[in-house]
């Protein structure tokens, strides 16, 4: 800028710092908490000062709550989810943008209405499909045929369960049909000159091409897929499914004895650990995916 | 959008949007419709003989005062954290945005609550806004009953929208800081050459041109809180939905009418209000809101 503005300055300052404290803050005091011993974590008032207890209590948390088969089911859903929707994203978009269908436009509207009704609200029928994945089907047949069929096959405690309804959305779709859209119409072409057809043009051409955008969504849909809650609550109840965030409630502290908040902030900072490091590892692509995802 | 479909096909771009079209009509399509018929019928949802019963479902879950409390309470826990998030967000956004020595890794760190989930946050800010221990205890130390979240309602609704704001303010933030950085440098210098000062082209310029994304943010926000999922992570990890049902949120209740109650009908008709609600308000605010909002 071209006019000097100390007094600004100083305030932007301060606001940048305010900013920190309320947004960094939290982390820092779970940082503090998780490393300090059972005495310093119930002393009042807080030490803010890190201490050099993290790694038995991180230890604790993570055989308290068996973390190491839920860190893995954890991770499991979050790649399953991502590399889903990526995929199937840039297929959709593929089919939507580069063909002369008169399917186009049925395929653009059913994928846009999905971005409107989150699972949270049509859960309980949702969660009904998951339980008896044929009921459609066999409805469909006797309405067709008049057979009775009963088939049954259920998707409770499976990693199908646990990915599948959540891939079913079209965040992502758009993301890569914004994309394909900026794309001059003569890459194509030259591609057909070339005499490479359809299929060779997506996976030679396009797949390349979308780098960023699939980094982007693989940022998002990670952390999506992660932070999962309510749906695992739901479709699993063998402990070998379990997933981190239905870990959270094994690490609460006992209410008989001096609460041990140590081990549960440093098991949530483990739990919180891996959609943290792959924001912050690709912050720029993820801010780049949001931003036009969205708009 | 025409003059793009380069390839002939037929079949090649049905084969390709298949998979995703099968587990959308499976997964989205068919409970959207269930959720509408089971509304309105009274059913075993899996099995038995419906019975179509009209709007009497909706007439029990009116007739509820919980449920009006739950409408509050969702009302007031939407409110506030889209009031929050954005307006934060808008002040961080414009401080980041003079892009003085430093800024960028506050821009960097800003952004990094998002990748938390909702339900680890509660947990954590179960700690540290506990009354007992952590940052609060030294104030209800002096002031005895000052802050007490499992006891008071009030308390519990705002520690729960605390989380709601810390895990959100950094998304508005990174659309508002777009939002800014697409407003041309010429705009603000040549207000600087007038000599409007920083703040007052803050006021003047920035805020008006980012209208759009003000109105965007609002909309998404509003939904957030209503429907989104970290609204019911948040409220089951930290309060459960207490105390005295001072948390609980709408989505909360369905959850719990129809899992725990086993009232499938009722949670049902519950979910259309609110998919009614959302509807509602993005009308809303397109009609009355948009007005005044001007694209470039």
């Amino acid at each position: 800028m071209i006019q000097r503005t100390p007094i600004a300055d100083a305030l932007t300052y301060l606001l940048m710092v305010l900013g920190f404290i309320l947004l960094i803050g939290p982390f820092l005091v779970i940082l503090a908490g998780a490393s300090q011993t059972l005495q310093q974590i119930n002393s009042v008032p807080f030490h803010f000062l890190p201490q050099d207890r993290f790694l038995e209590n991180a230890s604790a948390a993570w055989s308290r709550a068996n973390l190491g088969s839920a860190m893995i089911n954890s991770f499991i859903m979050a790649c399953l989810v991502t590399v889903g929707k990526v995929a199937l994203s840039a297929c959709t978009a593929f089919a939507i943008v580069f063909f002369r269908t008169p399917l186009k436009h049925f395929f653009f509207w059913i994928v846009f209405i999905t971005l409107m009704l989150p699972l949270e609200v049509r859960v309980v029928p949702t969660y009904a499909v998951a339980a008896d994945l044929f009921q459609p089907f066999r409805l469909l047949i006797s309405a067709l045929t008049g057979i009775e069929v009963s088939v049954e096959w259920n998707l409770l405690n499976s990693y199908a369960g646990l990915t599948l309804p959540l891939i079913a959305t079209a965040t992502g779709t758009f993301l890569y049909r914004q994309f394909f859209m900026t794309l001059p119409n003569e890459l194509a072409e030259a591609a057909r000159m070339d005499g490479s057809g359809p299929v060779r043009f997506f996976v030679d051409m396009l797949i390349p091409l979308s780098r960023t955008n699939m980094l982007a969504l693989t940022t998002i849909m990670f952390v999506y897929g992660w932070n999962q809650y309510l749906w695992p609550l739901l479709m699993i109840t063998d402990p070998a499914y379990k997933t981190t965030m239905m870990s959270l409630s094994a690490l609460l502290p006992s209410e008989n004895s001096l609460p041990d908040w140590n081990v549960t902030l440093a098991g949530s900072l483990i739990i919180m650990a891996p959609p943290l490091v792959v924001v912050a590892v690709l912050q720029r692509w993820f801010v780049r995916g949001l931003v036009a995802t969205e708009k | 959008m025409e003059k793009r479909a380069v390839f002939k096909s037929w079949w090649l771009p049905i084969l390709f949007a298949l998979p995703q079209i099968l587990l959308i009509l499976l997964f989205f399509y068919w409970p959207a419709i269930a959720v509408m018929k089971w509304a309105f019928t009274l059913e075993p949802p899996f099995g038995g003989v419906a019975e179509f019963v009209g709007l009497t479902n909706f007439d029990e879950v009116f007739a509820d005062p919980f449920y009006w409390n739950s409408v509050a309470v969702s009302l007031i826990f939407a409110l506030c954290g889209t009031c929050f998030t954005i307006l934060v967000g808008l002040v961080l956004a414009i401080a980041v945005d003079r892009r003085l020595p430093g800024s960028g890794l506050f821009r960097f760190l800003y952004i990094l609550p998002y990748a938390i989930a909702g339900p680890a946050a509660g947990m954590a800010f179960r700690f540290i806004l506990s009354p007992e221990r952590g940052l609060m205890a030294s104030v209800n130390a002096a002031f005895p009953d000052f802050w007490n979240p499992a006891k008071y309602g009030a308390h519990a609704l705002i520690l729960v929208i605390v989380i709601f704001a810390w895990k959100w303010t950094g998304y508005t933030f990174i659309f508002l800081l777009a939002g800014l950085q697409s407003v041309p440098r010429s705009l603000t210098e040549a207000a600087a050459m007038d000599g409007a000062g920083p703040i007052r082209r803050a006021i003047d310029i920035q805020v008006p041109l980012l209208a759009p994304t003000l109105f965007f943010l609002l909309v998404i926000m509003m939904t957030e809180g209503f429907v989104g999922s970290d609204t019911f992570g948040i409220v089951h990890s930290t309060t459960g939905g207490g105390p005295n049902h001072g948390t609980e949120v709408m989505v909360f209740r369905i959850v719990d009418e129809a899992f725990k109650g086993l009232n499938y009908s009722g949670a049902s008709a519950q979910s259309i209000v609110l998919i009614g609600l959302i509807m509602l308000f993005t009308f809303i605010q397109f009609r009355f809101i948009e007005k005044r909002v001007h694209y470039k």
